[in-house]
């Protein structure tokens, strides 16, 4: 026995060791690079980087984005659980399966679909040039691509947490008067209230940080991309363009590092309450 | 309230859970449906209550035809196997849920609603639990919590699915004598599931025996005892 539980305690440490040097090398080292490069060239270059119209523009259409994209998929992601969870139909677990493409698919292949059906020799592309509409190289194109690649996110969460809670709350509702908003608003929602809010904060950092869809639909026009293309278009100028590109990746890790603080927050507290909940 | 169903069939999948079920409930009867787990007796309470749609057959309240209305339209007070109380609401707030969603011309005042629900906490005997939450009740209690969260729309039928199912045996036993004294007193036509012979034929008026979606026989308990008219209920009842 004691041999058997040395050898696991050697293992543990291994195990915890090189998940240490792990995280270290592939996330927190990068983390201090950015920071480190992003003021090589000084404090004052930091901030009038950051100052730059180009620079403004980027953070002003990612968070743009985010605020369109996010509540987008969370309502479409909070209908899809809910016909998946109280109704029973054909075809549903392809259905569920479906959801999940934009997770299998590379970002682009989903930016190069909206570009063959939105583009000037795509689907639409006559209609939307005679009505003066400009979908792609513009935000509704960026939209478009990022909303692709983030909407299972708040999906995928609710479907398991609503399966696994059942229904019976809800037909005690029903037999009780309730109509169907009653139901949601009373009774559905207070229970999946921290899966939403949790899926959301996962669409908001993916959509955030989406380049590949992104960079289909919004091509290179200048004030008229994202975070994560800037930081290309920084890193790709020769003149200074590392200490730029560091500079503004920085502000995409901040805003990162606050929808972590808000995911560990949200999770303590919610540990908290189901610990005051539950006293026996 | 008398309850009647006709000729009801029900199937789930390809499984047939009720086969041409026919049943009539007196008014202020205590009836219980008993039978083997998967036997249809769930799935006939469900149909009465509105929660499932029969393929085929019908179901009266008081004579009227009810099968097309929904659940809420019956005015049947549902007691669920495992209670379903509102797990985020405290006691009173599950109590008061039927009157709260009442349309605003028929919604009582909260005075009133405070009223009501004082007055059931007292019938269930949870006088000063109002603002717990149903985690931080014992079994029985959240049953009887259930009880009064189905009472207070004032139902015209009362239906209960295995209500002593999650309760240890000492529990079950005051429960049990509660709900015949509570029923002695408001002669509520109720309808309750059960796999336990000694609950159904302690507490019910009569009892109906299901095996494989269909009724096997009808009678008081005496009447089973006496004359059991097929092998399944002789072997069922072991007499």
């Amino acid at each position: 026995m004691r041999a058997a539980t040395s050898e696991g305690r050697v293992a543990k440490y291994l195990l915890i060791a090189g998940l240490v040097g792990f995280i270290s090398l592939f996330l927190i080292f990068p983390v201090i690079v950015i920071v480190i490069e992003a003021l090589s060239s000084g404090i004052s270059f930091y901030f009038s980087t950051l100052a730059s119209p180009h620079s403004l523009n980027a953070i002003r259409l990612t968070l743009l984005t985010a605020l369109a994209v996010v509540p987008m998929n969370t309502i479409f992601g909070v209908c899809a659980a809910w016909a998946i969870t109280h109704f029973n139909f054909r075809g549903k677990s392809l259905l569920i399966s479906l959801i999940e493409i934009p997770l299998w698919v590379s970002p682009v292949i989903g930016g190069l679909v909206f570009a063959l059906i939105f583009g000037r020799q795509g689907w639409l592309g006559d209609w939307l040039y005679a009505h003066d509409i400009q979908v792609l190289y513009a935000y509704p194109g960026i939209v478009l691509g990022t909303a692709f690649v983030t909407f299972p996110f708040v999906a995928r969460g609710l479907i398991p947490l609503m399966q696994s809670q059942g229904s019976a709350e809800e037909e005690a509702a029903l037999i009780l008067g309730a109509n169907g908003w009653q139901i949601f608003w009373r009774v559905s929602f207070p229970k999946i209230k921290w899966g939403i809010l949790y899926g959301m904060i996962l669409c908001n950092a993916r959509a955030m940080g989406e380049f590949g869809a992104v960079s289909v639909l919004a091509g290179s026009i200048e004030d008229r991309i994202t975070i994560p293309l800037q930081i290309e278009q920084y890193y790709l100028d020769l003149d200074q363009g590392l200490p730029r590109a560091f500079a503004l990746a920085s502000v995409l890790l901040l805003l990162s590092v606050i929808t972590l603080a808000i995911k560990i927050g949200l999770e303590w507290r919610r540990l908290a309450l189901t610990h005051l909940v539950r006293p026996r | 309230m008398s309850v009647a169903v006709f000729h009801i069939s029900k199937k789930f999948e390809k499984f047939p859970a009720l086969w041409d079920v026919s049943l009539e409930v007196q008014t202020g009867e205590l009836l219980a449906l008993l039978g083997p787990s998967g036997s249809g007796k769930t799935t006939l309470l469900r149909v009465i209550a509105g929660l499932e749609v029969p393929d085929a057959g019908q179901v009266t309240f008081a004579g009227e035809d009810v099968t097309n209305k929904s659940a809420y339209e019956r005015k049947a007070g549902f007691v669920f196997q495992a209670y379903a109380l509102f797990q985020h609401m405290n006691v009173f707030e599950n109590i008061a849920f039927g009157l709260r969603v009442l349309p605003r011309a028929r919604r009582p005042d909260s005075e009133a609603i405070t009223k009501r629900v004082n007055e059931l906490l007292q019938l269930i005997q949870l006088e000063g639990f109002e603002k717990r939450l149903p985690s931080q009740l014992s079994g029985g209690q959240r049953q009887r919590v259930a009880l009064a969260r189905a009472l207070a729309i004032e139902p015209r039928v009362l239906l209960l699915d295995e209500p002593f199912g999650a309760l240890d045996a000492k529990v079950r036993k005051d429960l049990r004598k509660w709900l015949r004294h509570f029923h002695d007193q408001t002669h509520l036509t109720s309808l309750f599931v059960t796999h336990d012979q000694d609950e159904a034929f302690e507490l019910a008026d009569r009892v109906v025996i299901f095996n494989e979606g269909r009724i096997q026989q009808i009678g008081t308990p005496a009447e089973l005892r006496q004359n059991p008219t097929n092998d399944f209920v002789r072997s069922f009842l072991e007499v």
